[in-house]
C-alpha cells in the first residue's frame, strides 16, 4: 500500500526536512540531486519518503545533470525538485535559464551557506539572493521566497510548486542554514486543506497544439511527453509553434518579454511581506531568512525603550517587494536593512529608498544577528 | 499534379525541413535510419521521445515528428535521465554529438551507462565542433587539423566503444555512415533491447574536417569510410581503433543485467510492502 504524501500532524523537524514534507504534499514525485552541506538533508528526506509515495529519488551525477534530469521529469508531467547550496547552485545557472525558456514547472531548495567558492559550508548566510534573480544569462523573471522559520519552509514550498505549475517558471525556496537546520515545530494541516495548483493541459487536439501559444494570462497549456501531442521543445529562441527562430528579431522581443511579463503583470498576487508595528513607524527594518526573527525581537525591544520602530519582513524575495518598500518610504525617517552578506537585498530596497536613510547591517560568518545587535543599530538612528 | 510523398515525410515535423546539415554530412543517414528503424519496427510513435544537446545534429529532435527536447550543450542524457526516471512507459532516445556527449557532456555518459537506465544514445561522431566552424574536440584524430590544432592535434582521442563498454553499456556498437543498414539494424535491436545502449557513427565532416585535413570531394569521404572499415565483431572494444587506414567496426557489447527502472520499481513495491497499515513507515520518523 501506499504511503501517506500527507503528513498531517504536528511534528518537531528541521527546515530542511520541511522543504522535503511541503514538496510531498505539494505533489512532487521526482527529485534529482546531488548531496551538498546544508542541504543533504532535503536529498535524505526526499531518498526515503519518495518510494513510499510513488516517487523517485535519483541520486545524479552532479548539480548540472540534477536541473537537467528535473526539467526532464517535468516534461514527462512530474512535479519535480531539487535541493542544493551556494556552488551547486553556481553550477545549476546554466539549465535554470533552459527551465525559463521551455517553461517547465520545476522548484529548487537552496539552502544557502557562506561564499564565495566552498567559503563555510557549515555556517549560514544569505548570499546566492542576486545569482537567483541573475545567475543565468538573458533577460527573464522567477519566483524566490526566504523561509523564517520551520513551518515556513513547509508552506512555501507547497506555494513554490503551485505557483511554479500556474506560471511555467523555476521556483527557488531560499533558506538560509539557520532555517534549514533548526528544529522546532511544524503543523502539517489536513490534505484538503491544502491548496495545490496544477498546470493547465491543452484543450485542443495534437494537430491543433502549439506548445508556446500563450493564453489570455501570458502562460501556454503544457502538454507532456507521451500523450501524443509529439511536440518540441529547444532552448533556442522560438515562436508559438516552438519551431526555432534564431534571426528575427521579433521574435526574439516577443519570446522574451512574455517570459518576463507573465511575472510582471501577476507580480501583486505573487509577492508576499511581513508587517509589524508600521503604522506610525518612524524606523522600519527591512529582513528576510532567519535575520526576520531577530529583527522582530529587536523591533519589539525598541518599542519598549519608546522608539517607533516596525518591521517589514520579505518573505518573497523575487519579485522583489518594491511596492512595499515604497509605501512606507514617505513615513519612516530610516531603514534598517539587515542581512548575511555584505550587500544584496539593500541594493534593491536603494532603489526605492533614499540611500542616506538606510542603516545596513551586514553581517558574514557565524550566526545570525542578536537581536541587541539589531537594537543597536536602530536606536542609532536617532543622533 | 499531386506530388508523390516521401515515404519517411510523414516521421518529419512539417515546418522545420529542410534541414540544416551541409552536402555531404553524415548526420542525414543517421537521420533517415532512425526513422527506418521506427517504422519497420511500428514503435508507437506516441511513446518514443528523442533528446538532443548543441550541435549540428542536435537539430534531430526538432526534425521527428515526435515528443522531442533540444538541451543546452552537453545535458542531453541528464535530461533524458530525468525523462526516463519519471516515465518508464517512454522509449527514450538521445542523438547527438561526440563533443556535446564526450566533452562537455561526458560525465553525464559514464554516469547513465554506469546505472544501465533504459536509454539509447546514438552518437554522430565527426571528428570536430563542426557547427562552430570545425574546433579540436575529444575526439579528434591524433595529428588532425582544425581550427585550434592548426599544428596537428597533440590530443588522445577517446575510444567510444571502449569508454561505452568499461562504463557499463549493455550494447556497444560502431558503424560509419557507409553501413547504412547496419545502423538501421543496430538502432533496431537499442530500440528493442532494455538497459542503457550505445551506437557510434562516424560520419563525415566535408565542410570542416574533411576540408582542413585534405580528404578529398564528398564521395572521396565516403569511399574512405567504405574502404578502410574492418568488421570485428565482439572484439576487443580497447583494439577497436579509429585511425585514417583503419576503423573497426562492428558490435562490441551486447548483453543482460539488470535494468535502472525495473530495479527502481521493483524497490518501491517492496518499500511499500514495509508499511503498516496506516501506511507509515514505521523506522522513518519526521
Amino acid at each position: 500500500m501506499m504511503a501517506r504524501d500527507v503528513l498531517t500532524g504536528t511534528h518537531f523537524t528541521q527546515g530542511d526536512f520541511a522543504c522535503a514534507e511541503g514538496a510531498i504534499a505539494a505533489g512532487c514525485r521526482f527529485f534529482a540531486g546531488y548531496p551538498i552541506t546544508p542541504a543533504t538533508e532535503v536529498a535524505e528526506r526526499m531518498a526515503r519518503r519518495l518510494p513510499e509515495v510513488g516517487g523517485v529519488y535519483l541520486q545524479m551525477e552532479d548539480e548540472i545533470g540534477s536541473v537537467a534530469a528535473i526539467i526532464g521529469a517535468s516534461y514527462g508531467g512530474v512535479k519535480s525538485m531539487t535541493a542544493t547550496s551556494g556552488p551547486g547552485f553556481s553550477l545549476m545557472q546554466e539549465n535554470i535559464g533552459l527551465a525559463v525558456m521551455t517553461e517547465a514547472p520545476i522548484v529548487i531548495v537552496d539552502v544557502m551557506r557562506g561564499g564565495p567558492s566552498t567559503g563555510q559550508p557549515t555556517k549560514t548566510g544569505q548570499q546566492d539572493l542576486m545569482q537567483a534573480r541573475w545567475g543565468s544569462h538573458g533577460d527573464y523573471e522567477i519566483i524566490a521566497f526566504a523561509p523564517s522559520s520551520v513551518q515556513e519552509s513547509f508552506d512555501l514550498t507547497v506555494q513554490a510548486f503551485n505557483l511554479s505549475e500556474k506560471y511555467r517558471v523555476p521556483v527557488f525556496v531560499m533558506l538560509d542554514e539557520v532555517v534549514g537546520h533548526m528544529r522546532e515545530r511544524l503543523v502539517i494541516p489536513p490534505p484538503d486543506q491544502l491548496e495545490i495548483i496544477n498546470r493547465k493541459k491543452p484543450a485542443v487536439q495534437p494537430e491543433q497544439y502549439n506548445p508556446f501559444q500563450p493564453e489570455k494570462d501570458l502562460v501556454p497549456p503544457m502538454a507532456v511527453f507521451g500523450e501524443g501531442y509529439r511536440f518540441y521543445a529547444t532552448g533556442l529562441t522560438h515562436d508559438e509553434t516552438g519551431h526555432p527562430q534564431t534571426d528575427s528579431a521579433e521574435e526574439q522581443t516577443k519570446l522574451v518579454k512574455r517570459l518576463c511579463d507573465k511575472i510582471r503583470v501577476n507580480r501583486d498576487s505573487i509577492v508576499q511581506v511581513k508587517r509589524l508595528l508600521l503604522d506610525d513607524a518612524e524606523v522600519c527594518v527591512v529582513a528576510y531568512g532567519s535575520v526576520a526573527r531577530s529583527a522582530v525581537a529587536a523591533v519589539n525591544r525598541a518599542r519598549e525603550r519608546g522608539v517607533k520602530a516596525g518591521f517589514l519582513g520579505l518573505t518573497t524575495i523575487w519579485p522583489f517587494p518594491d511596492k512595499e518598500i515604497e509605501a512606507i518610504a514617505d513615513q519612516v525617517d530610516r531603514i534598517v536593512v539587515a542581512e548575511m552578506n555584505y550587500g544584496q537585498i539593500v541594493r534593491e530596497v536603494e532603489r526605492r529608498f533614499d540611500y542616506r536613510k538606510i542603516t545596513f547591517v551586514p553581517k558574514l560568518g557565524e550566526d545570525p544577528h542578536t537581536p541587541d545587535e539589531l537594537l543597536s543599530s536602530i536606536m542609532g538612528y536617532r543622533k | 499534379m499531386t506530388q508523390e510523398m516521401h515515404p519517411l515525410e510523414k516521421f518529419t515535423r512539417k515546418g522545420m525541413i529542410p534541414h540544416i546539415w551541409c552536402a555531404g554530412c553524415g548526420d542525414g543517414v543517421i537521420l533517415s535510419e532512425f526513422l527506418r528503424a521506427l517504422d519497420e519496427l511500428k514503435m508507437d510513435l506516441n511513446k518514443v521521445a528523442v533528446v538532443s544537446g548543441i550541435g549540428c545534429i542536435g537539430r534531430i529532435s526538432g526534425y521527428v515528428k515526435l515528443d522531442g527536447f533540444h538541451t543546452t550543450h552537453g545535458r542531453a542524457i541528464a535530461f533524458a535521465v530525468g525523462l526516463k526516471a519519471s516515465r518508464p512507459d517512454l522509449k527514450v532516445v538521445v542523438i547527438s554529438g561526440d563533443g556535446d556527449l564526450f566533452s562537455i557532456g561526458g560525465n553525464h555518459f559514464i554516469h547513465a551507462a554506469r546505472r544501465n537506465i533504459d536509454i539509447t544514445v546514438i552518437c554522430s561522431n565527426n571528428f570536430n565542433y563542426g557547427m562552430t566552424g570545425g574546433q579540436a574536440g575529444p575526439t579528434t584524430i591524433l595529428e588532425g587539423r582544425t581550427t585550434t590544432s592548426p599544428y596537428g592535434n597533440i590530443e588522445h582521442p577517446f575510444n567510444l566503444v571502449h569508454l561505452a563498454a568499461g562504463s557499463g553499456a549493455v550494447y556497444v556498437a560502431r558503424w560509419t555512415t557507409a553501413h547504412v543498414r547496419r545502423i538501421r539494424e543496430s538502432i533496431k535491436k537499442t530500440l528493442t533491447k532494455k538497459g542503457f545502449t550505445f551506437i557510434e557513427v562516424i560520419s563525415p565532416c566535408p565542410e570542416q574536417y574533411g576540408r582542413r585535413n585534405r580528404m578529398g570531394e564528398i564521395m572521396d569521404q565516403f569511399n574512405w569510410l567504405r574502404e578502410k572499415s574492418v568488421v570485428q565483431h565482439f572484439s576487443d572494444p580497447l583494439k577497436a581503433e579509429v585511425a585514417l587506414d583503419r576503423i573497426v567496426v562492428g558490435e562490441f557489447v551486447d548483453l543482460d543485467k539488470p535494468e535502472y527502472t525495473d530495479l527502481l520499481r521493483r524497490q518501491m513495491m517492496t518499500v511499500q510492502g514495509t508499511l503498516d497499515k496506516d501506511g507509515r513507515l514505521t523506522n522513518a520518523p519526521l
